[in-house]
């Protein structure tokens, strides 16, 4: 396997667990297991904006989609119900 | 609510990560980052040891009124800069036109008006951070 090919193997292998990450949020009823799982496709979104060479928005994703989005999510369930 | 590991590993974290989100603000302008990012870092400390610590120890280290100060400071020192451009002679948040420096890679303080820019931005989003926090938490609407 040459050097060309590795990272495109590892791209889409990042982009089915992309895929799988929507779909089990979609899917989910607790709430606060898809806040968690939201987490886990925004740290794979910015590592795909890392691999197509867009540092910037990388961090940027990493910092608000990982870490602000869950939060506040996070924190609106402890206020709510957990269930769907 | 005896979270004693939460409280003592966040107790270690949270220098780092303010470390962390002030060298992402004040390299912004040359490398990958900036204002927004990294204002987010910062703020998203405060909000982990309000969370760890309670939301009163929280509203102890960093109050609400003076978060809300500073989310007003931040936006009014952004466009309060920009009236040094016109004080310089060139329009209104010119950087290159007013003759400040342009940067150059590997020099932190070298690119005029753009440093403190980020500054103020990373400063308002923190604090944007933080209240957005303690509205959700605190449970009332903004007034």
């Amino acid at each position: 396997m040459n050097s060309a090919v590795l990272p495109l193997v590892f791209q889409y292998t990042l982009l089915v667990f992309l895929i799988l990450c929507a779909l089990a949020v979609a899917k989910t009823r607790d709430l606060l297991g898809a806040a968690i799982i939201w987490a886990a496709f925004s740290l794979i979104v910015s590592v795909l904006w890392l691999l197509l060479e867009a540092p910037d928005v990388s961090i940027t994703e990493a910092a608000i989609g990982a870490g602000l989005t869950t939060l506040l999510f996070i924190v609106t369930v402890s206020k709510t119900r957990r269930a769907e | 609510m005896e979270a004693i590991v939460l409280r003592i590993i966040s107790r270690m974290l949270i220098p780092f990560i303010q470390l962390f989100g002030l060298y992402v603000i004040m390299n912004g302008h040359l490398s990958p980052g900036g204002g927004f990012p990294g204002g987010v870092i910062v703020g998203s400390s405060m909000v982990l040891f309000a969370l760890a610590f309670g939301l009163a120890e929280g509203q102890k280290k960093v109050p609400h009124g003076i978060s809300l100060i500073m989310e007003g400071g931040g936006a009014l020192w952004y466009g309060a800069l920009g009236l040094v451009s016109i004080l310089a002679g060139a329009n209104y948040l010119t950087n290159k036109g007013a003759n400040f420096p342009l940067g150059e890679p590997g020099t932190l303080f070298s690119s005029g008006l753009v440093f403190l820019l980020t500054l103020g931005i990373g400063i308002k989003v923190a604090s944007t951070v933080v209240t957005l926090y303690y509205n959700l938490a605190e449970g009332k609407a903004h007034d």
